[in-house]
């Protein structure tokens, strides 16, 4: 006698399994648990993980910033309770289609900041303040921001910006008109630029 | 750093099934399953990093399993549910046997002997949890289950060969 229970697997697990998930993720949204959810969006430039506490949205990562590795460092940094749970990404991922078809200018959902603290969150904070198409240097964002000597912190502030796209660093240019660098590569700041210029 | 619960449930979340499945069988097997992710859900952040998450997810389920019984106050059918299974299960840990053969060894045990054997041998479950659910001592528990193997020794010689674990 040796039944291991590895051997009891039975054809229709992974749809039960599935489902349980589901039901799981629902079950502790409703009893306050779910303090990280995600998913995944397919657009444009790529597969987009999205991630969001009760707050708002927390995380929006590119795939070259691989999802796997995002998840543990908000699990180390916000809490380990994550799951794949799309609902509470529901208007999140809608916006973004919509930003994505050339339909949608501002988002408007509700953001939380805790991944950035003191001068980067205050960047971060005003960098919406540039709208749909235009673009700001790096040293006008410092002095949008009061600090007009802070060029370099501004570039830092862009680069670690934890929800691209939404907050738009892609609209920070280096003074000399080239478009600098990009959380998810110069290729796809280009492309959003594009895709705004087009609008 | 503690990796995300996504993952603890992606790599155990079939274990788990199986332990409540053998339990209660395949319906209230969902129910159990869901509080067992659940209250480890509300306990992850608690847990040491270099625990062994399928043990305390299995212990969880044992634990969550019973309770059902207790609170629906009625009698599993864990084997009955097995043989649909065995049709994928590649192996039983009996050389040469068909694995089909075996569960319908197991599920031709009387009733006491039968849900014995799934549970300490299938779940996991000490003799004296099984008592709690059957009834009965810890002593008869294990009696059960002796009988049981002894029954399956006889009417399937393959399972002879292996020693069952105590």
């Amino acid at each position: 006698m040796n039944m291991s229970l590895n051997h009891l697997a039975s054809p229709d697990d992974a749809s039960t399994l599935s489902r349980l998930r589901d039901r799981l993720g629902l079950e502790a949204e409703a009893e306050g648990l779910l303090d990280i959810a995600y998913t995944t969006i397919d657009s444009p430039v790529g597969t987009l993980l999205l991630a969001a506490t009760p707050r708002g949205l927390l995380r929006v990562a590119y795939d070259t910033e691989d999802h796997d590795r995002v998840l543990d460092t908000l699990a180390g940094r916000i809490s380990p309770r994550v799951l794949r749970a799309p609902r509470r990404l529901d208007a999140a991922a809608r916006e973004l289609d919509e930003y994505f078809g050339g339909r949608r200018r501002v988002f408007d959902l509700p953001l939380d900041l805790s991944l950035s603290a003191g001068f980067r969150q205050l960047v971060q904070r005003h960098l919406p303040e540039i709208g749909y198409g235009q673009t700001r240097t790096y040293g006008q964002v410092a002095e949008l921001v009061g600090n007009p000597r802070a060029v370099r912190a501004v570039g830092t502030a862009c680069a670690t910006n934890p929800l691209p796209v939404v907050v738009p660093c892609h609209r920070v240019l280096r003074a000399d008109g080239a478009v600098g660098g990009y959380i998810g590569g110069s290729d796809v700041k280009k492309a959003l630029l594009r895709l705004e210029a087009a609008a | 750093m503690k990796q995300p619960f996504e993952k603890v449930v992606e790599q155990n979340g079939g274990a788990v099934l199986r332990v409540c499945r053998v339990i209660l069988g395949a319906h209230d097997a969902e129910d159990a399953w869901s509080e067992t992710f659940l209250a480890a859900m509300r306990a992850y952040p608690d847990l040491p990093d270099d625990a062994n998450a399928e043990a305390w997810l299995v212990t969880i389920a044992r634990r969550k399993a019973i309770d059902v019984l207790r609170a629906r106050k009625r009698h599993p059918t864990p084997v009955g549910e097995i043989p649909e299974a065995s049709g994928v299960a590649p192996s039983l840990g009996v050389p040469g046997a068909e694995d089909g053969d075996l569960w319908q060894a197991v599920a031709a045990l009387p009733a006491k002997q039968r849900q014995a054997v799934a549970y300490h041998y299938v779940a996991g479950l000490a003799y004296a949890e099984i008592a709690e659910i059957l009834g009965g001592t810890s002593d008869a528990a294990r009696r059960a289950a002796a009988d049981g193997v002894k029954n399956l020794r006889k009417n399937y010689p393959g399972a002879a060969r292996e020693g069952a674990p105590s």
